[in-house]
């Protein structure tokens, strides 16, 4: 088999941030790749560099012999390079066949082509077995349907080599294997793809060769048949278990229960009957990889989002669904997963932010009092640290970090029973970070039930007591933080969680 | 050269922007006045004497500006908490028809003193009512307000043609379609004998430290800035978008309809068609002038209504068409929009 694609030595830093590392790979016709790695791995970079969405710093592509030009995906298409990307690049009120030839004609061309198109596409339709109705509205179609569609422009467009990232991630079960059995359809008949996946399940299913990225760095490269999820689960991890010197924790009461919990969202159950508990003094870490339910789960018990069923006991009570008001009002603090979307509003002050949630606290028969508003701001600017801010000036001038210490503050400085934070040190440097722990041990030493939500393995280990994973809006068995290693923290991040055994010391 | 976003907005640039703003408007202004003939100055000149030269003259600015502080203030406290009221006018005609109807036969047995404060609540939900149909539809469909509310101006112009043609026509107005005229008892007092200048100028003003104390002060005001700068962050927040809407609404639609009330009561007595010469966009103008500011709305409605009737005067002594006191207004708006930009960022090269 000839290679077709050799990537070679390719480097990219974004910052301080090195998002691809001297990563070298090659493809062979006929060959299907996937790239695993967890969220931030460095998979997509890499895609986008060869694609030509990025320059590299270092390094370079050749196709076919040739040296593809850095940054020009046009380039990349001539050289039959097609992507698909996670999210759609198609236009909902076209027709699959516009959608399809959109980007193929000339400007000024006077005749369009489009019957010729059409007998094209059929064909390739045909060929591949991708069933489409090329006069149908793209806004009409499935989800599965539109993926159809991107990949048949690429293959309109003659595409040798298919890139396809995450393609499962907005699929049904039944359309995934359908995917990737055309996949495997497109490889026999000569062409080449890399699919970039997190889920050992659809890797091992689909891939001949897998190729393991970890914090920008290419760290193994296995051929489907010598490997195992087990191995791929571990090099995906790493072999970071190391948990840093911390007082054992003393759980007392339990505070919050969850039992048989679903959330249904735009017809879709997005929390499918989660169970969870969480004492006084313990921190239970919920990991997993992105857009597994870590959203709607923060959002249910932030008070934002109802439940359609199951139970949730609060402080040995069971309570109907929870709005904003009686989330703060029952002294449970909100770390936001986006902090600048809905953990501040940029343009107000600092005070107006800090008051905000519990403005029924600092009001009088509907008037503010903006005195002991201030006085509060002015506190947790003091307690927590923040700094490039007086209460006055706009939280906008905040940076990240400060601005999460003072999201931290407000919800910290008056001793909540139960903190739930959502990614608390997502994007903050190495320095806020370490603050941002610290606060969150400290709040757990003085007895607060804190829910950590984190996509950050190393957060989780670091700070958790209990580890449960989330993965399609179930949730795992809970396991001791002290005894998991890389391998099974892998493994139950992809869903595989027979292994693990349930926990004994607060089994609910 | 590039733009960059200034970190703090210095007092000096908030006062003096809608200045600088008004000066380049007039400048460019100027321009116009040159090339139709006339002394630039001279005209000026004329429009502040046309506007403030006489006793008469300038009662008949305050009038004027009267009901654009309400319609100003409409604007301004719905476009705080972005909601996109562009029916000002509407809910202004409706306020107006809606007090002619009420203070010509229902209501007229009530003596004054009852019946002028009823009348005015009157017309104020009467302008709410119609703002709840565009609201409605944002809140239930997602539909534009931008386009409902605008739309919605057309439909209770046209209802109000049809009442002053039909059940509500003044018989004896020798076949003219107008309203009944309210009882003389429902209007309200003069603040200045022998003009037109009524008790509606501090209703206004009253209305603007009112409503600039709700927007600084209450949890109502703070909470409606919030749900306009983020709604995400404001639901998170715990602020109840839907409610908070209806409440600004309410606020901005009852602010116009009382708008029109007051024109009826305090000038008029009665409705016609054209009862408003664009009272309600111009609150728009008027609003984005003072940078949704409640009080700079009265000093931007004092300068609209200035150019508005000194203009006429420097049309007659000048030759010069009165147009150009409506293409100084827009100007204006358009400088204070590049003024605004300049508050928020800054040129570095």
């Amino acid at each position: 088999m000839t290679t077709v694609l050799d990537i070679s030595r390719v480097s990219k830093r974004f910052g301080d941030n090195l998002a691809n590392d001297d990563i070298s790979l090659s493809l062979k016709e006929g060959e299907i790749i996937a790239l695993l790695g967890e969220n931030g791995a460095g998979k997509t970079t890499l895609m986008s560099i060869l694609f030509g969405h990025y320059v590299p710093d270092t390094g370079r592509i050749v196709i076919h012999g040739r040296e593809l030009p850095p940054g020009r995906p046009r380039e990349a298409i001539r050289a039959g390079v097609g992507m698909v990307h996670q999210h759609f690049s198609l236009a909902p009120n076209l027709t699959v066949i516009e959608n399809i030839m959109t980007g193929t004609q000339k400007l000024w061309a006077l005749r369009s082509s489009t019957n010729a198109a059409r007998t094209k596409l059929l064909s390739i339709s045909d060929r591949f077995g991708l069933k489409v109705d090329p006069d149908e509205r793209l806004g009409d179609l499935s989800v599965g349907e539109q993926q159809r569609v991107e990949l048949l422009k690429a293959l309109f467009n003659d595409a040798r080599i298919l890139i396809l990232d995450e393609p499962t991630a907005v699929l049904t079960n039944i359309e995934a294997e359908r995917l990737f059995s055309t996949l495997k359809e497109m490889a026999r008949q000569g062409l080449s793809v890399i699919f970039i996946s997190h889920k050992l399940d659809e890797v091992m299913a689909a891939a001949d060769r897998i190729v393991v990225l970890r914090g920008g760095r290419m760290v193994a490269e296995r051929l489907q048949s010598e490997t195992s999820k087990a191995e791929l689960a571990e090099l995906m991890v790493g072999h970071r278990v190391s948990r840093p010197v911390r007082e054992p924790s003393t759980p007392g009461a339990v505070v919050l229960k969850g039992v048989g919990i679903t959330s249904r969202v735009g017809g879709v159950d997005r929390l499918k009957s989660i169970n969870f508990q969480l004492s006084e003094g313990e921190v239970l870490g919920i990991i997993g990889v992105s857009g597994n339910g870590q959203a709607p789960l923060a959002a249910l018990l932030s008070g934002v989002l109802s439940r359609t069923a199951g139970d949730l006991i609060l402080f040995g009570k069971n309570v109907g669904n929870l709005d904003v008001a009686d989330v703060v009002a029952a002294d449970i603090g909100r770390i936001p997963e986006d902090r600048n979307k809905e953990g501040a509003i940029g343009e107000m002050a600092i005070w107006e932010n800090v008051v905000l949630e519990r403005l029924p606290a600092f009001s009088r028969a509907g008037m503010v009092d903006r005195k002991a508003g201030m006085t509060f701001a002015r506190e947790i600017i003091d307690a927590f640290d923040v700094r490039g801010g007086a209460p006055r000036s706009r939280t906008r001038l905040l940076s990240g970090g400060n601005m999460q210490k003072l999201i931290l503050g407000r919800n910290l400085q008056q001793r909540p029973r139960i903190l739930i934070a959502a990614q608390p040190a997502r994007g903050l440097d190495e320095g806020a970070v370490a603050a941002v722990h610290a606060r969150i041990l400290e709040a757990r030493r003085q007895g607060t039930a804190v829910l950590l939500i984190s996509e950050d393995l190393d957060e989780v280990i670091a700070l958790a007591d209990r580890i449960q994973a989330i993965v399609d809006g179930r949730l795992s068995p809970p396991v001791d933080a002290g005894d998991v290693d890389a391998r099974r923290l892998g493994l139950m991040m992809a869903g595989d969680w027979s292994e693990t055994p349930t926990e004994t010391r607060h089994a609910p | 050269m590039r733009l960059e976003r200034r970190e703090h907005r210095p007092v000096y640039l908030l006062v003096g922007s809608p200045i600088a703003a008004v000066v380049s408007a007039l400048l460019l202004a100027g321009i116009l006045i040159a090339i139709a003939g006339a002394p630039v100055l001279e005209a000026y000149r004329r429009i502040l004497i046309g506007a403030f030269g006489s006793r008469l003259s300038a009662t008949e600015t305050l009038t004027r500006a009267t009901p654009l502080i309400l319609t100003g203030l409409a604007a301004a406290t719905a476009f705080r908490a972005r909601l996109w009221n562009i029916g000002a006018e509407g809910q202004f005609y409706v306020g107006a028809i809606a007090v002619a109807a009420c203070g010509s036969n229902m209501l007229a047995g009530l003596p004054g003193p009852i019946l002028i404060p009823a009348l005015l609540l009157i017309g104020a939900v009467a302008g709410m009512v119609l703002i709840l149909i565009p609201l409605w539809l944002r809140l239930r469909f997602s539909v534009d307000e931008v386009v409902t509310s605008l739309l919605i101006n057309f439909i209770a112009l046209l209802f109000v043609s049809m009442l002053i043609n039909g059940v509500l026509k003044d018989p004896m107005a020798f076949g003219w379609p107008q309203s009944q005229s309210v009882v003389d008892h429902a209007m309200l007092p003069k603040l200045v004998a022998r003009s037109r200048l009524h008790i509606g100028l501090l209703i206004a003003i009253v209305l603007a430290v009112i409503v600039h104390f709700l927007q600084t002060r209450t949890v109502f005001g703070m909470q409606s800035r919030a749900a306009g700068l983020s709604p995400q962050g404001a639901a998170f927040a715990g602020v109840p978008l839907t409610r908070t809407l209806v409440k600004v609404a309410c606020l901005s639609g009852g602010l116009a309809g009382l708008a029109g009330a007051i024109e009826v009561l305090g000038v008029k007595g009665y409705v016609t068609t054209d009862l408003s010469p664009g009272f309600g966009y111009s609150g728009i103008v008027v609003a984005m002038l003072a940078n949704l500011n409640p009080l700079g709305v009265v000093l931007a409605a004092l300068f609209t209504a200035t150019m508005f009737v000194g203009a006429d005067g420097m049309s007659r002594s000048l030759a010069i068409p009165t147009y150009i006191a409506d293409v100084t207004v827009a100007l204006s708006l358009l400088t204070m929009l590049v003024a605004l930009f300049f508050t928020q960022y800054r040129i570095r090269r």
